[in-house]
């Protein structure tokens, strides 16, 4: 057989598209997989409904998975595919308006019958009324040629037709040149227990990449070369996946059992199922009856000397925040784990935000300081992860983490630390007397202001804590006016005084337009300072990842620009804040569509200022 | 203690009891469970009486003091931490049963009580109060039942009787009230008692029973708050010859009265009534029998008085044996090391497929 001509790419974006019960998460997993063998860098969004199942062939069951990858280092997932896979006329509908003018479009042409078509909403068939002609369009028998190579199978033909995704990514793995083997390996791992799936899936897979090879549909493949990365260990990460890992090698770094305490949420359930799955590192996890629970739990292992983390989701935070006071009043170590997603109230449960930003800093009555620490990009959770444990640990303090959808289902090649480069965040639990003889359980350590901890069953130290103001020393009950007020002082200088890293700023050329970010919005800002640095254009961008305390230099950075950008996925929560805190006279960018911010309305908001 | 050693102690071994037993080297006295703190309930409140009954018999139990901890919630009750010589929290309203859980769950070598009332239990923290029970976890829970809202100064309980005339309700509670013993039955608790806060021998020995118990142990206790609801409790509390107390006692007929003269026998219908002894014979009374396993016994009991007005049982409802949460939690941490070996972080986080690039 001919072989067929090679074109070179530096990148492409790819969707794949279909209705919920079409599989294309799993094959956007399997894609993603070969191409990180490749070795060429990349960064996967899904997009799925929140109904688990849609009807089918609705518009909204609809479930898309996207993929950049390149041959050199990238920031997202890209803003636009360059290449749209959609398996019914649904898919077809609502993923169509993103897809550039020229883009290739592969359809499953089996589906576009009259039933499909009137549950997409379209009146007349988009494959022949000649309103697709802008596109290069595939039109695959997808479905009936995965039934034609899988006839000598012995499965329903229901199971037969459920492989068709199988088929999808045979031919998009020959087009692109994605190696095979470790695809083939995973269906017969995945239906080890049912041979004749495995076999089904395993020639609809060989059969899609035979037809690439011998279609006349298509006529070259695409190669991609392999980007060259930081030298190491590589493995495909999601946000997710990250951060529980980073709460486990935080367990392990500080000597100390995680408990955690959680309740199943949209988008933070991985995080319990994922840690559920480590027992053997001496975690604990407790499904609990509600969100209250979860942090009732994970605290009331703390006092005992455990490290505990709860994790939710902005409408799970906001029921947690009378526990957190709680915590701040006890002084004791606790992580909270917020992955935001669009609000308020139930909003929209899968899509991204940052608009808890300003609850986690200021939702609480009183005075009730609280550190932030926020992830920028998915294989950051995990460095995140463990930052927010060492400042929980070390300051006997409740530290919110936040992360976001698009971060926590978000994919990225991720350098796999050595385990002795991360830090050492052990502490010493008190077990002496600390004052003439008796235990004060408010004496602190003049440096970091963090108070003795001394566990149940340290024999001695028998004392009792509680959300009652208390004397500062003895943590005996106080209503005296002066010593509320040094309290209230002490709490919030013990915050302010955390030790942060300071802001780093990406400026090779000496901008005047500073870009300054936090959170889930690193990748599409960095990847628009590249675009109009490229252009010509010359831009700044600074991404903090400690909302409280402020890295100490924030200020400084602040000043030295003549004008400077918040983009936020909110309507403007770090703004407000900067202008208080620096006055500072900061311009927001803001968008609040449930979606990551693409690179280019960045890069045009960036340019209209430059 | 460093973490490794914390770790080793209580990781995945579980310690000799459930309950945290274990000798103390010296024993202790009941003022050495006293803390320097000055007790302030209202002068002639119950709760002082219930002080007194635990500090006098916990050093029998043996645990050094340093293994015990309280958690309490909000209310008057909830001050109780702060007047043990142990480790203790005094938390937020109606959170205190899942507090607890987290500790109990992860140092399973304590002795965790919960001391709670109406309003912080029942009301506000319903939910957790239930879950703990149905759980199972091991946690001694005393409810000080004094059907009124005492620290907010006298406002309608989820236990006060229907009409209860006060602040909130000037002309009379519109809500029917909870029966404590009947809900934790519902909520498949193992461990069901009631007790009364100045019968010191009865309470003591329902409080030991309570320990000893693995699991979640659930004990109401009447408890007279003399400012604001007076009385409430008067029929049973005050009942010097056993008119309206029905003692439960394992594997004995349930009678009462001065002389054993009344008892209870039960319906066709399941249901128990009240009769004169004289009338039925003794051999056709109810048994009372704390460890069966279908809770509808311990349940008709809890029935015969809606509220304390009038005969009502006393002692233990239920005892039975069931798997208790913290012992299976730590189960599988020693499962999952045995099966999996101890975690080596190094392999978990190059798990899965992993590629090289070379410089
Ligand atoms: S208000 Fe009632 S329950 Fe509270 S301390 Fe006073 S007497 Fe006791």
């Amino acid at each position: 057989m001919a072989t067929k001509p090679v074109e070179q790419l530096d990148r492409v974006v790819i969707r794949f598209a279909g209705d919920s019960g079409d599989g294309m998460q799993l094959t956007g997993a399997r894609f993603t997989s070969e191409t990180a063998l490749v070795g060429n860098d990349l960064s996967t969004l899904p997009d799925f409904p929140a109904e688990i199942r849609a009807p089918a062939g609705s518009l909204p069951g609809v479930s898309g998975f996207q993929i950049h990858f390149s041959d050199h280092d990238i920031l997202t997932p890209g803003d636009a595919p360059n290449v749209l896979v959609a398996m019914n006329p649904a898919a077809l509908k609502t993923n169509l308006r993103d897809l550039p003018k020229g883009g290739t479009l592969i359809v499953n042409h089996d589906a576009f019958t009259d039933r499909n078509l009137e549950k997409a909403g379209y009146d007349a068939n988009p494959l022949e009324d000649g309103s697709l002609d802008a596109y290069h369009l595939h039109e695959v028998p997808l479905t009936s040629l995965t039934l034609e190579a899988v006839k000598d199978v012995d499965v329903t033909k229901r199971e037969a037709e459920r492989s068709k995704n199988m088929f999808a990514l045979g031919l998009m793995s020959w087009l692109y040149h994605r190696p095979t083997e470790g695809t083939i390996e995973y269906i017969r791992r995945k239906f080890a227990k049912t041979q004749a799936i495995a076999d089904a899936n395993e020639r609809a897979f060989k059969a899609g990449w035979a037809y690439g090879e011998t279609s006349e549909d298509f006529a070259v493949t695409y190669e991609v070369k392999p980007a060259t990365l930081r030298p190491g260990t590589y493995r495909n990460i999601t946000g997710n996946q990250a951060l529980a890992l980073g709460l486990v090698a935080a367990s392990v770094k500080s000597g100390l059992p995680v408990f955690l305490g959680a309740y199943p949420i949209t988008p933070a359930s991985a995080l319990l199922e994922d840690l559920s799955r480590h027992k053997n590192f001496g975690i604990r996890t407790f499904q609990a009856e509600d969100e209250i629970a979860a942090i009732g739990a994970a605290l009331g292992a703390s006092f005992g000397g455990a490290l505990g983390v709860c994790t939710s989701s902005g409408p799970g935070i906001v029921l947690k925040m009378e526990t957190v006071g709680l915590a701040i009043a006890l002084e004791l170590p606790l992580v909270i784990v917020d992955v935001q997603r669009a609000g308020p109230s139930t909003g929209m449960p899968t899509k991204p935000e940052q608009a808890d930003l300003l609850m986690v800093l200021f939702g609480r009555n009183s005075e009730s300081p609280v550190p932030v620490v926020a992830a920028s990009t998915p294989g950051g959770c995990f460095d995140a992860a463990v930052e927010a444990c060492r400042i929980a640990l070390k300051y006997r303090t409740p530290v919110f983490l936040l992360s976001d959808a698009y971060l926590a289902n978000g994919s990225e090649p991720w350098l796999v630390p050595e385990v002795e480069t991360l830090p050492d965040i052990s502490i010493e639990f008190a077990t002496e007397k600390n004052h003439d003889g008796e235990f004060w359980p408010y004496l602190r350590d003049p440096h970091t202001l963090a108070r003795d901890w001394a566990i149940p069953g340290t024999p001695g130290l028998e004392h009792r804590i509680g959300g009652l103001e208390k004397h500062d020393g003895t943590g005996n009950v106080s209503y005296d006016p002066d010593n509320h007020d040094f309290m209230v002082r002490l709490r919030a200088q013990k915050v302010a005084g955390i030790d942060v890293p300071d802001l780093e700023v990406d400026d090779p050329d000496g901008a005047g337009l500073l870009v300054l970010g936090w959170g889930g919005t690193y990748g599409p800002i960095g990847a628009a300072a590249r675009r109009v640095r490229e252009a010509g254009g010359n831009v700044a961008h600074a991404h903090l990842t400690h909302l409280n305390p402020f890295p100490r230099n924030t200020r400084d950075v602040l000043q030295r620009y003549e004008r400077v950008l918040v983009p936020e996925m909110n309507l403007g929560q770090l703004l407000k804040l900067v202008r208080a805190e620096f006055l500072v006279d900061a311009v927001g960018y803001n968008r609040v569509r449930g979606l990551p911010f693409r690179s280019d309305e960045l890069a045009d908001a960036i340019e209209g200022m430059l | 203690m460093s973490g490794d050693e914390l770790d080793a102690e209580r990781g995945t071994t579980r310690p000799a009891s459930g309950n945290g037993n274990g000798t103390a080297a010296v024993p202790l006295t009941a003022k050495d469970l006293k803390s320097d703190q000055e007790v302030r309930w209202c002068p002639g409140c119950g709760d002082y009486a219930v002080l007194a009954a635990v500090q006098s018999f916990m050093p029998e139990l043996g645990i050094p003091r340093e293994r015990i901890v309280f958690i309490s919630g909000i209310g008057c009750a909830a001050r109780f931490p702060y007047y043990m010589q142990t480790y203790g929290m005094h938390s937020i309203h109606g959170r205190a049963p899942a507090i607890a859980t987290g500790l109990s769950a992860s140092r399973p070598d304590l002795s965790v009580w919960v001391v709670t009332g109406d309003g912080d239990a029942l009301s506000i923290g319903g939910n957790h109060l239930i879950h703990a029970l149905r759980r199972n976890v091991n946690l001694k829970i005393l409810l000080f039942n004094n059907q009124i809202y005492g620290l907010t100064k006298g406002q309608y309980s989820p236990t006060s009787p229907l009409g209860t005339l006060n602040r909130t309700t000037p002309m009379g509670s519109l809500d029917w009230p909870f029966n404590p013993i009947s809900l934790a039955i519902g909520a498949e608790a193992t461990f069901v008692a009631r007790s009364i806060d100045t019968d010191r021998k009865h309470l003591t020995e329902v409080l030991r029973r309570a320990s000893a118990h693995r699991g979640t142990a659930f004990v109401e206790i009447y408890q007279n708050c003399n400012v604001y609801n007076d009385g409430a409790f008067d029929a049973v509390r005050e009942d010097k010859v056993n008119e309206n107390r029905i003692p439960l006692a394992q594997g004995q007929p349930v009678r009462f009265g001065a002389q054993g003269e009344k008892g209870v026998v039960q319906r066709p219908d399941g249901t128990l009534a009240i009769v004169d002894v004289a009338d039925v014979g003794e051999d056709a009374l109810l048994m009372h029998d704390e460890t069966l396993d279908d809770p509808a016994h311990a349940f008709a009991l809890s029935r015969l008085a809606h509220t304390p007005t009038g005969p009502t049982p006393i002692g233990i409802f239920r005892a039975v044996e069931r798997p208790v949460y913290d012992e299976l939690m730590t189960d599988q941490l020693r499962a999952a090391t045995e099966q999996k070996g101890a975690g080596d972080l190094d392999a978990l986080l190059h798990a899965g497929d992993t590629w090289s690039v070379h410089s």
